[in-house]
C-alpha cells in the first residue's frame, strides 16, 4: 500500500515534469527564426527549480551580447551623423526597413556594414577636409592586420572588435586600409592609393587610454594622430578647439546616453625637427636598460600635446535582442544578476550601463580592483560601511556574526538604496579566499548588481559555489561558450545560448535556446508554472492520501484497533491508480494561475516561489491539518448518520460493506471537489478528467459488486450487491452530500477570507486578470530604454597593450600562418588570447592567478610565450 | 521551399503546446462565494427542517433486556449456566405504532468490526461448493481463512465454518398483545429481512437434497445448538446457507454499537401497526453478552422515507445551515470593510 502510494508519487512527478519539458520545448515564443533553433529542456527534473530562481550568473559575450560592434554614430568637426531623420525632423529609430546607405561607388566596402545616416557619406564624396582627416585617421591609427584573400576581398584581424569596426567604418567611407608592413600603411584614399610611413606606434595602455600613430604622408608631411577616451584627449587639446570641445562633448554624452562606446579623435602636424629630435629621444629611451617605460611614458606625453579635435566615434556593443527587458523584468522579480565576464572592466562595466543592470539611479557603484588582499578588504568594507552606515563604524567584520549559527543561511541584509559592485578578477582572487569570502559575499549580496569581469572560468564556477554553500537560494547559469561550462556544471540550473558559438555550453547545460531574453519567459512563465504546477500536484497529493488514511485512524477507535480498513480493498488498490489519478495529472499539467501576458505584466508574481512558499514545511502543516479535518468529517458523519439507522424497507443500514461503500463514496466526491477549488485554469480536459474519474468510479463500483463477477471469483468479490442496495438509500445520498460539502466549507472560507483580508499578489493579479479577461493585459511599454547622460562611458578599447610593439616590430612577419589564423596572439604581459573572438576566457593579470588562466588554455598560450621572448 | 526549411524546427502552433487551451478561470471572489454560501445555507436549512421533523415522526420502542439490572426480568438468565432460560418483559403502548413495525436485535460493545473476525468465513463455501470438504487434505491445510474454527477437535471440518458464523445471534422473540388479560400473539414475519442480494447469489445452499446429505462427516459450529440445516425447523425451505438470520448475521456490523432486524410485523390486523395497548415481549434468552460488557436490547421501530429515526442528520443539517447563513454575512462585512482589491 503505502509501497504503492510511493511508486506512484514517484510516477506523477515524473510525468508531469515530463509534461512541462515537453512545453518547454513546444514554446514557440522561445523559438529562434532567425537560427531555427527552438528551446530545448535537456533535463526533465529540473522544471520546478526553475521557479525558485534567485540568482543567476551570466556571462556577457556571446550571452548580453553578440559579440558583434557596430560603427553606430560619430559627430566630426560639431555635427554629428548617424542618426535618421524623417521628414519633419523628427529623430526615427533604426528598423529593418530603414534605408541603408549604398556603398557601391566603393569596391573594396565591407558588405556587410550598414549605416542609415546619407548625409556621412555625401560630407566624404564632397571632399570635406575634416570628414577625410577623420576616416584618414580611422584608416592609419590602429593595430589592426589586413588580409587580401583575393582581387577586392580584405580581412580584417582586428585584435579588439572595436578597432575592428572602426577600421571597417574607414574603409566603407572610401579609407581603405589595404596592408601594412613595419614601416608602412597602405591605404585606399577615395580610390587613391596612398602609402603612409609608419614612424611610431604610441601604444595603449590602461593608464594612457589612448594610441597614436606618427606617420609620414606621400607627400612628406609629418603628422601625429590619436585616438583615446575623450577625457584623456580633451586635457591635450590645442586651446584653439575649446569651442568645438564644448560641442562634441555635448554629442558624447547623447551617444553615452544610447549606450554607445566612445573615442575622441585627434591630430597634429609634426614638425620635422621636432621629430627627429624626438625620435631620438624615442630610440634612446625604448633601448634604456632602467625605466624604459617611465621614460617613454614622459617621450609620449611630450609630442601628444597640443592636438587637435577631429570628432569622436560611437561604437555600439551590440546586445542581443531584449538584453534590457529582460534583465529590468527579472530584476523586478527579485533575480540577482551577477555578469561573470573575461573582459575588461570598462567593457564590462559599460556593457552592464547599458543592458540595464547597473543605473544611474542607482546610489552608488562599488569598484573593487585591489592588487593586494588588504586592499581588497578595504574596499569591500569602505562598500559595505556606504552601504549600512549604521553599523559601527570601523567594526571588524565577522563572519559568525553575520552567518549566525554554523550551517545556516546567509541572510540577506535589507539596504536602503540601489547598488551595484564591479569587482575584477584579480581581486576576486583574494576575495574568494577562505578569510574574505563570506565578507564578500555578504557586501555583494546587499548590491543588486554583481559585475566580475576578467574571471578565468575556474573563477566563475567559484563564484557559483561560493553563493551556493552560503545562500539556501537556487542557482541559474547562463552562458553560450566552453568557458562557461564550469559555471553552468556548477550551478544548480544550466542554461546554455545556442546556436552561436559550439556546443559545449549546451551539451552540458540544462536547459538551452538561441535568445538570452527567452531565459524571463523560461523563469517567469515555465518556471513558474512548474512550480506552482508541483506544488499543487504535492499538497494535493498529500491532502487525498493523509485524508483517505487518516479515516482509518479514527476507525481503528472502533474496530478494537484491529487494522481493519474502512474501504473495500478495491477501492484501496483503486483510488491512487485509477479513481484520482487523471483528475491530479490533469492539474498539474494544465494549471495556470494566470496566462503568460500576466506572468510578464507582473514579474513580482516569481517571488513566492524564491520563497519556497507553496510547499513549505508551513503549507505541508496546513496540508495536514486539512485532511485531519476532512478524515474526521469523512469518518464521523457516516459514523452517525448510519450507526443504528434503518433503511428506507426497514432492514438495518449499518453494515460494514454499505459503510465502506458510502465513506468511500464521500471520500472521493471530497477529493474531486477539493481538486476543483485547487483548480484555477478549467480546461475542457479537466472537467473530462474529473466527471470521467468519478463516473469510472461509479461504473467500476458496481461492477465489482455485480452478479456476474461475483459468481467467477466468490472470494475476491465479497462486496456484491453493496453498491445497488447501499446507493438507493436516500439517506445515504444526504450523508454523501453533507460529507462532501462540510469538507470543503472551511476551506472555502479560509480561502475567500484570506483573499479579501490579506491578498497576496497572486489574488491581486488573479483579480485583474479576470476583471480584464475578455481584453489582454495592456501591452508592456517597449520604450526605448535611454539613460540619462551624466556618466560618459566606456571608451572604445576592449584590447589590452602590446600591439604597437608588435606591429613595428616585424617579428609578427616571422609567423605568416598567424595572421591567417582568427588566433592570432601575441602575448605580452597580458592579452586576451582570441583577440577576434571572445575575450571573456583570459586571466586578467601579471598577478599569480595566471597560471589558472594558462592551465585552461595552456597549448595556445605556450605557443605565443616563445614569441613573446623573442619580441622582448 | 526555402522558407519551411529553414522552420523546420518550428514548434506547432496548437493551443494544447501552447497553453493556451480555453478554460474557465473561476476566481473565489465575493460575488461567487457569498450568494454561493447564502444558497447552501438555505438549503440545508431546508434539507435539515424536513429531516428533523421526518425523524421526529418516526416512532421507536427501545427495550433493554442484557438483564443488568436485578429488577429486570432477564437478570435471572445473565448467568450463562442457565439453559433454555426465558423471561418477559411488559410494555404498554398509549397509542397506536404505526406499521409496518420493524423488530429489531440490537447488541453493544460487539466489534463484529474486527479484523479477524470479520475475515473469519469461506465465501466459497458458503455459495453452497462444499466440494472442498471431501478433499483429505481439507483439514490436514494450515488455517487460511476460518480461523480458528475450521475443524472441530477430531478434525472434523465444520460448516459453516469461521467466527462470524460461529457467534450467530440466537436469541428469540415472541410479542404478545395482552388483550383482557389473555395473551394474543403478534405474528413475526422472518421472510425478506436479508438482502435480496445475499438471499439469491451471494449465499446458496449445496445443491443436494435432501439438504442434510450435503452435511455429512461434517459438524455444527461449536456453538450451535443445531446445525444449518435444522436453523428453522418451522419451514424447511428457511435452512442452511441461506437461513434469513444467518444472511442478517452474516452481514458483518461496521460499528459496534449496532442493530440488525430481527423481524417484520407485517401480517393480519397489526401490519397497519401495533394498536395502543399492553404488550408482553417474550425472550428466548441464550447469547452471552455480559462477559464483554456488552448490552442486548430490542428495538421497535418504523420507517420513512429517509429511513429509521435519525435526528442527528437533520441537526447537522441545520446547524451547517445555519452557520453558512452566519459566515456570508461575517463574508459580506468583511467584502464591504476590505473591499478588495480596489486599493491598487
Amino acid at each position: 500500500m503505502e509501497c504503492l502510494i510511493t511508486i506512484l508519487l514517484s510516477i506523477s512527478v515524473e510525468i508531469i515534469r515530463l509534461g512541462n519539458s515537453f512545453y518547454i520545448d513546444w514554446d514557440r515564443k522561445m523559438y529562434d527564426a532567425r537560427s531555427d533553433t527552438p528551446a530545448e529542456a535537456r533535463t526533465t527534473t529540473l522544471n520546478e527549480e526553475l521557479g525558485q530562481i534567485k540568482y543567476i550568473f551570466s556571462d556577457k559575450t556571446g550571452t548580453l551580447t553578440q559579440n558583434i560592434m557596430t560603427f553606430n554614430k560619430c559627430t566630426i568637426n560639431g555635427k554629428t551623423y548617424g542618426d535618421v531623420y524623417d521628414y519633419l525632423g523628427q529623430r526615427q529609430d533604426v528598423t529593418e526597413n530603414t534605408e541603408v546607405v549604398d556603398f557601391s561607388f566603393n569596391p573594396l566596402a565591407d558588405p556587410k556594414f550598414s549605416f542609415y545616416d546619407h548625409s556621412l557619406v555625401e560630407a566624404v564624396k564632397l571632399g570635406i577636409p575634416e570628414v577625410q582627416g577623420f576616416f584618414r585617421l580611422l584608416a592609419l591609427c590602429h593595430t589592426v592586420m589586413a588580409e587580401e584573400k583575393s582581387k577586392d576581398q580584405l580581412a580584417y584581424q582586428a585584435q579588439s572588435p572595436d578597432e575592428g569596426a572602426l577600421v571597417t567604418a574607414a574603409r566603407n567611407f572610401g579609407f581603405v586600409f589595404r596592408s601594412r608592413t613595419p614601416e608602412s600603411i597602405t591605404i585606399m584614399e577615395m580610390g587613391k592609393q596612398q602609402r603612409y610611413e609608419l614612424l611610431a606606434i604610441l601604444d595603449f595602455d590602461n593608464v594612457r587610454k589612448r594610441m597614436s600613430v606618427i606617420v609620414r604622408s606621400p607627400e612628406g608631411k609629418v603628422s601625429l594622430y590619436c585616438k583615446g577616451a575623450d577625457s584623456v584627449i580633451f586635457e591635450r587639446l590645442n586651446p584653439s578647439c575649446r569651442k568645438l570641445m564644448e560641442v562634441t562633448t555635448e554629442h558624447l554624452n547623447e551617444f553615452a546616453g544610447d549606450g554607445l562606446r566612445t573615442l575622441a579623435l585627434a591630430y597634429k602636424d609634426v614638425d620635422e625637427d621636432f621629430f627627429s629630435r624626438w625620435k631620438q629621444q624615442h630610440h634612446k629611451a625604448s633601448t634604456a636598460l632602467e625605466n624604459r617605460e617611465a621614460q617613454l611614458d614622459q617621450l609620449f606625453e611630450e609630442i601628444e600635446t597640443d592636438l587637435l579635435l577631429l570628432g569622436a566615434t560611437a561604437i555600439e556593443d551590440k546586445l542581443q535582442d531584449g538584453v534590457p527587458q529582460t534583465i529590468e523584468q527579472l530584476a523586478k522579480a527579485d533575480i540577482k544578476i551577477w555578469v561573470l565576464t573575461g573582459d575588461k572592466q570598462e567593457t564590462a562595466e559599460n556593457i552592464g550601463y547599458s543592458c540595464n543592470l547597473l543605473r544611474e539611479e542607482m546610489n552608488d557603484v562599488f569598484i573593487v580592483s585591489g592588487n593586494t588582499p588588504e586592499e581588497v578588504k578595504q574596499q569591500l568594507r569602505s562598500a559595505w560601511m556606504t552601504m549600512k552606515p549604521d553599523m559601527a563604524e570601523g567594526m571588524v567584520f565577522l563572519p559568525e556574526k553575520i552567518l549566525g549559527k554554523v550551517g545556516s543561511a546567509l541572510k540577506d541584509e535589507v539596504v536602503s538604496g540601489e547598488y551595484g559592485l564591479v569587482i575584477n578578477g584579480n581581486s576576486l582572487a583574494y576575495a574568494l579566499e577562505e578569510a574574505m569570502e563570506l565578507e564578500f559575499l555578504w557586501t555583494a549580496c546587499m548590491c543588486q548588481a554583481v559585475i566580475c569581469c576578467r574571471v578565468t572560468p575556474l573563477q566563475k564556477a567559484q563564484v557559483v559555489e561560493l553563493v551556493k554553500k552560503y545562500k539556501k537560494a537556487v542557482t541559474l547559469a547562463i552562458g553560450d561558450g566552453a568557458n562557461d561550462v564550469s559555471m553552468i556544471k556548477a550551478a544548480h540550473i544550466g542554461v546554455g545560448i545556442s546556436g552561436q558559438e559550439g556546443m559545449q555550453a549546451v551539451s552540458s547545460s540544462d536547459y538551452s535556446f538561441a535568445q538570452f531574453r527567452f531565459l524571463q519567459r523560461l523563469l517567469l512563465v515555465h518556471g513558474r508554472w512548474s512550480y506552482l504546477r508541483m506544488c499543487k500536484f504535492l499538497r494535493y497529493f498529500f491532502y487525498k492520501n493523509f485524508t483517505f488514511t487518516f479515516v482509518h485512524f479514527w476507525f481503528a477507535f472502533f474496530c478494537g484497533f484491529s487494522a481493519q480498513t474502512v474501504y473495500d480493498e478495491w477501492f484501496i488498490t483503486l483510488y491512487n491508480l485509477v479513481y484520482t489519478a487523471l483528475p491530479v495529472l490533469g492539474l498539474s499539467l494544465f494549471d495556470q494561475d494566470v496566462n503568460d501576458a500576466w506572468s510578464f505584466q507582473h514579474p513580482q508574481l516569481y517571488v513566492p516561489g524564491q520563497l519556497n512558499l507553496y510547499f513549505s514545511k508551513m503549507a505541508f502543516f496546513k496540508c495536514a491539518l486539512h485532511s485531519g479535518f476532512s478524515s474526521l468529517v469523512l469518518f464521523f458523519i457516516p459514523y452517525v448518520s448510519m450507526s443504528d439507522s434503518m433503511r428506507q424497507d426497514g432492514k438495518d443500514l449499518g453494515d460494514y460493506q454499505s459503510f465502506a461503500v458510502v465513506t468511500q463514496t464521500c471520500l472521493l466526491f471530497t477529493v474531486c471537489i477539493q481538486l476543483s477549488l485547487e483548480m484555477s485554469y478549467w480546461t475542457a480536459v479537466n472537467t473530462l478528467f474529473i466527471v470521467g474519474s468519478l463516473l469510472l468510479y461509479f461504473g467500476v463500483t458496481f461492477t465489482m459488486y455485480s452478479n456476474g463477477l461475483f459468481r467467477l471469483f466468490p472470494s475476491a468479490f465479497s462486496f456484491i450487491g453493496t453498491a445497488r442496495n447501499t446507493l438507493n438509500q436516500s439517506n445515504v445520498w444526504l450523508t454523501i452530500l453533507l460529507t462532501s460539502i462540510l469538507c470543503v466549507l472551511p476551506v472555502l472560507t479560509y480561502r475567500f477570507l484570506t483573499i479579501q483580508l490579506w491578498p497576496t499578489i497572486n489574488d491581486k493579479v488573479m483579480f485583474k486578470a479576470r476583471q480584464a479577461k475578455a481584453a489582454p493585459p495592456p501591452p508592456s511599454k517597449r520604450t526605448r530604454i535611454r539613460r540619462g547622460s551624466s556618466r560618459r562611458s566606456g571608451y572604445a578599447f576592449s584590447h589590452a597593450q602590446g600591439y604597437g610593439e608588435l606591429v613595428t616590430s616585424r617579428r609578427f612577419l616571422r609567423r605568416p600562418a598567424v595572421s591567417h589564423s582568427s588566433h592570432f596572439t601575441p602575448m605580452k604581459s597580458t592579452s586576451s588570447f582570441i583577440p577576434m573572438g571572445r575575450s571573456a576566457g583570459y586571466s586578467p593579470t601579471d598577478g599569480p592567478h595566471n597560471a589558472k588562466a594558462q592551465g585552461v588554455e595552456g597549448t595556445s598560450l605556450q605557443m605565443y610565450r616563445i614569441l613573446q621572448d623573442q619580441t622582448l | 521551399m526555402s522558407k519551411e526549411e529553414n522552420t523546420a524546427n518550428r514548434p506547432d502552433n496548437t493551443a494544447f503546446t501552447q497553453q493556451r487551451l480555453p478554460a474557465w478561470q473561476p476566481m473565489l471572489s465575493a460575488g461567487i462565494v457569498i450568494p454561493g454560501f447564502v444558497i447552501i445555507g438555505v438549503a440545508f436549512i431546508g434539507i435539515g427542517v424536513a429531516l428533523f421533523v421526518t425523524s421526529q415522526n418516526i416512532q421507536v420502542l427501545e427495550i433493554d433486556y442484557t438483564g443488568i439490572e436485578t429488577n429486570s426480568s432477564c437478570f435471572k438468565c445473565k448467568n450463562t449456566s442457565v439453559k433454555n432460560c426465558n423471561c418477559t418483559i411488559n410494555f404498554s403502548r398509549d397509542k397506536l405504532f404505526k406499521g409496518p413495525v420493524f423488530v429489531y436485535y440490537g447488541l453493544s460493545n460487539y466489534f463484529q468490526n474486527y479484523r479477524q473476525y470479520g475475515a473469519s468465513k469461506d465465501a466459497t463455501q458458503l455459495t453452497g461448493d462444499l466440494s472442498d470438504l471431501g478433499d483429505p487434505s481439507y483439514c490436514k491445510e494450515p488455517c487460511e481463512t476460518c480461523c480458528p474454527y475450521r475443524k472441530d477437535a477430531n478434525d472434523k471440518p465444520i460448516v459453516p465454518c469461521g467466527s462470524i458464523a460461529n457467534s450467530m445471534f440466537n436469541d428469540t422473540f415472541k410479542l404478545f398483545q395482552i388483550v383482557n388479560s389473555s395473551n394474543v400473539a403478534v405474528p413475526l414475519d422472518g421472510k425478506g429481512i436479508a438482502w435480496w442480494t445475499d438471499y439469491n447469489i451471494k449465499y446458496r445452499n449445496p445443491p443436494t437434497n435432501p439438504l442434510k446429505n450435503a452435511f455429512n462427516d461434517t459438524v455444527k459450529p461449536i456453538f450451535w445448538p443445531r446445525p444449518a440445516y435444522e436453523l428453522d425447523p418451522t419451514n424447511p425451505a428457511n435452512n442452511g446457507f441461506i437461513n434469513q438470520d444467518f444472511l442478517v448475521w452474516m452481514r458483518r456490523s461496521a460499528l459496534p454499537n449496532f442493530t440488525k432486524l430481527y423481524r417484520r410485523i407485517t401480517e393480519g390486523e397489526y401490519a397497519k401497526g401495533l394498536p395502543a395497548g399492553d404488550y408482553a415481549l417474550v425472550i428466548g434468552y441464550n447469547y452471552p453478552v455480559v462477559e464483554f460488557d456488552g448490552r442486548k436490547k430490542v428495538v421497535f421501530s418504523n420507517v420513512s422515507w429517509m429511513g429509521g429515526k435519525n435526528l442527528f442528520l437533520g441537526i447537522v443539517y441545520l446547524v451547517i445551515g445555519s452557520l453558512c447563513v452566519v459566515m456570508s454575512i461575517v463574508m459580506l462585512i468583511v467584502y464591504a470593510k476590505f473591499k478588495f482589491p480596489d486599493e491598487e
